[in-house]
């Protein structure tokens, strides 16, 4: 049983990869469309919403198939990493410019005010006054679509990229092992999660410092 | 040719009318996954957290340890889990219910903090009131704390009705026929990938829109500040 | 015009959807002047203000500051409605103390008040900390500045915000009903703080105030206002003492003895 746990480690590296860039690039794309939804420019917001909406409102999979399988029909050809990357990150950018956009709003229009008053711009406004203070309220949720994220990139095994889930099956097709093999597979998803939940922790801490020291 | 249509390749618009009569059979398919992984759920979810909330630390400690793994780990391999492993235990099931299971185990995950949630919310301060007006645990439960628990807890799992919804087509590597693995397959014998997965990702918006409509006219109807008993 | 005018509503109208708040409103200030605004709850005081600081737009007539109109543009001999880019060219004479205080939570007391003096006026760190450091000399709080806002007490938050308009070096000072929001014992150091402003410093002043002594004390000049107009205007012993209006005489009477 331990002679496949290598085979399994390699998968679980490339299932950190693909989790990583994915959050990364997700996370750029809540901040992007999250930011684009409430901006007063017509054409900015209505692409933002769209995107949001059509990301959320159909399927991981169909996505992830669309970009794989029907893209490179109208020309544009993805390797399977950057296709799943593509699929991962667009899908959870949706989901997290919601929360963006959610917690940019939820911070009190009198911090609006006073920014005008002291003569900001509404860019400056928004980045030194806004985002800070809506950043802490984001983190958690952001922690959630983190591990949603980690857990989805096992989807990208169906269009053959070799992560955990992939080796997972391909053990399983050579040794009939299917319990050990399913029961170590989903241990290693837990204990990524687990060690992923843990760094949101951290980030949060240092990122809600100033609210932390509040309080009268 | 597949559940007896033809597809009609002649142009695009024929090739699109002529499999949506197939787009529209995974349709069903996917509806029926979705409301029976949602009922499977719904019922766990509500097991769990009962045990969760047991006193006993022997119950509650495993159940939470349970539904954070649950949680934490893929539905894809929750699912190759169940499909693969059950059998060697002597348990067969078929692929569409394997993969209804799941969805349910690992929705029931999320139902279970709902129903939790949506009872701490109100329970504070109005167990105190109630324990203050000398009610019974039992009607403190039934007759204080549900009735305003369940206007919470309903839009909530509606939305949750919605993400199976969206992971449906994940049991297609089951072999279960539903929208997306009729739309490959389709691809696959015609090399036609781009008109029957972007129907795909049509007819799923509309789903959603039509589900998200549902679940918020539901929210708007029921009553705020609970249920009122006759 | 006359040249020492700073600030004048010509015949102003402002609407929140039907409700007229603003209703025809004639208002001048003289440069240097201290103005205190008075009257009933939903009368307007907090609208002119904030018309002022162009955080509402007006419906009718047109407010000018220095010479130049606000919520307009002059193109031709027209008058358009304000770019952007104007507003915050006038903006620039102004600074505005909220009730709320309305500080940034996130930012240490030296930030606030460092901040926009160094992203909007350009000043370099240091001197932004140099002359924030003298505000809070001013204001009493040279201890403090390295404390987040939360961890100061209601009147404390409010003379930074009061050091933290003042920074940006604004000719007109707007307060709105600066002392409301704090416990009764410390209303009186943020009082002193304006008091300190109001005899030192050539500003305009425009301060909305429930506290009429204090008013009397400070002030040129009293308006009361009632139903989005000014019903009667004056020196404040004669507004206090023999108000001519009988809507200020009831105000009056009701705001200073309030068991009657
Ligand atoms: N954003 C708004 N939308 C609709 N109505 C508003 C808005 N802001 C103010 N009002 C209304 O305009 C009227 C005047 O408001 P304003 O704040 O100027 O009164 P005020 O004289 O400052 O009263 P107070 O002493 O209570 O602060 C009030 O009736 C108020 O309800
Ligand atoms: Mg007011």
């Amino acid at each position: 049983m331990l002679d496949m746990l290598p085979t399994l480690l390699g998968g679980a590296w490339v299932t950190v990869e693909l989790t990583f860039w994915s959050t990364l690039i997700g996370a750029l794309c809540s901040f992007a469309f999250g930011i684009g939804r409430l901006s007063g420019n017509p054409v900015v917001k209505s692409v933002s919403v769209a995107y949001i909406e059509v990301f959320r409102g159909t399927s991981l999979l169909v996505q992830m198939f669309w970009i794989f399988f029907a893209l490179p029909l109208m020309g544009v050809s993805l390797s399977p990493m950057t296709a799943g990357i593509a699929a991962l990150s667009l899908n959870i950018g949706a989901y997290g410019a919601e929360v963006v956009r959610g917690a940019i709003q939820a911070v009190p229009k009198s911090q609006y005010e006073a920014s005008r008053a002291l003569n900001f711009t509404s860019w400056q406004a928004l980045w030194y006054v806004a985002l800070p203070q809506a950043l802490p309220e984001m983190l958690p949720p952001f922690g959630n679509l983190a591990v949603q994220n980690l857990k989805d990139t096992a989807l990208v095994s169906l269009i053959t990229l070799s992560d955990l889930a992939f080796r997972a099956e391909s053990l399983r097709n050579l040794t009939q092992k299917s319990t050990e093999i399913y029961g170590m597979t989903l241990l290693i998803y837990f204990a990524l999660a687990l060690v992923l939940t843990a760094v949101m922790k951290v980030l949060e801490k240092r990122i809600g410092r100033w609210k932390a020291g509040g309080g009268r | 040719m597949l559940f007896g249509y033809h597809w009609d390749l002649t142009s695009n618009w024929t090739f699109a009318l002529s499999i949506l009569p197939i787009l529209l059979h995974g349709m069903l398919v996917t509806i029926e996954a979705t409301l029976l992984g949602f009922f499977i759920a719904a019922v766990l979810g509500l097991v769990f957290a009962v045990l969760r909330g047991s006193p006993t630390r022997l119950i509650s400690y495993p159940v939470a340890f349970i539904v954070e793994f649950f949680r934490d780990t893929p539905l894809l391999v929750q699912l190759y889990f169940l499909y693969f492993v059950l059998p060697n235990y002597g348990i067969l099931l078929p692929a569409f219910m394997t993969g209804a299971v799941a969805l349910g185990i690992q929705y029931s995950a999320y139902t279970s903090e709902v129903y939790r949630a949506g009872i701490e919310a109100v329970s504070r301060g109005q167990t105190e009131a109630s324990r203050a007006l000398n009610l019974s645990r039992a009607d403190t439960f039934t007759r204080i704390i549900l009735p305003q628990a369940v206007p919470r807890i309903i839009p909530a799992l509606g939305n949750y009705l919605i993400s199976i919804m969206k992971d449906v087509p994940v049991l297609s590597v089951v072999t279960v026929l539903e929208m997306l693995n009729v739309a490959k397959i389709i691809g696959d014998r015609t090399f036609q990938y781009l008109i029957p997965l972007t129907m795909v990702g049509g007819l799923y918006l509309l789903l959603t829109l039509f589900a998200s409509f549902l679940v918020r006219a539901l929210d708007t109807r029921l009553p705020k500040r609970g249920i009122p008993l006759k | 015009m006359s040249d020492d005018t700073l600030v004048h509503f010509d015949k102003v109208t402002k609407r929140f959807g039907d409700f007229e708040v603003l209703k025809n409103l004639d208002f001048k200030v003289k440069r240097g002047e201290k103005v205190t605004i008075i009257g009933p709850s939903g009368s307007g005081k907090s609208t002119v203000l904030r018309v002022l600081m162009t955080l509402e737009p007006i419906n009718e007539g047109v407010v000018y500051l220095d010479g130049d109109p606000l919520w307009h543009e002059k193109r031709g001999h027209e008058l358009v409605p304000a770019s952007e880019a104007h507003l915050r060219q006038m903006r620039k004479k102004l600074g505005m103390v909220f009730q709320q205080f309305n500080l940034f939570p996130h930012m240490t007391v030296m930030r606030n008040l460092t901040e926009a003096p160094v992203r909007v006026l350009g000043l370099s760190r240091k001197e932004a900390q140099e002359r924030a450091r003298e505000l809070l000399d001013m204001v009493g709080l040279s201890d403090q500045a390295d404390k987040f806002p939360p961890q100061l007490s209601g009147g404390q938050q409010q003379r930074v915000g009061i050091a933290r308009a003042l920074a940006m070096r604004p000719q007109v000072m707007l307060f709105d009903e600066p002392t409301s929001a704090l416990d009764p014992e410390l209303v009186g150091d943020v009082l002193k703080v304006i008091h300190r402003l109001a005899e030192e410093h050539d500003l305009t002043m425009l301060l909305v105030t429930h506290e009429m002594d204090f008013a009397r004390r400070i002030s040129d000049r009293v308006c009361f206002f009632d139903q989005g107009a000014i019903r009667e205007e004056g020196p404040p012993d004669q507004i206090f003492t023999e108000p001519k209006n009988q809507r200020t005489q009831e105000f009056l009477h009701a705001v200073l003895h309030p068991e009657a």
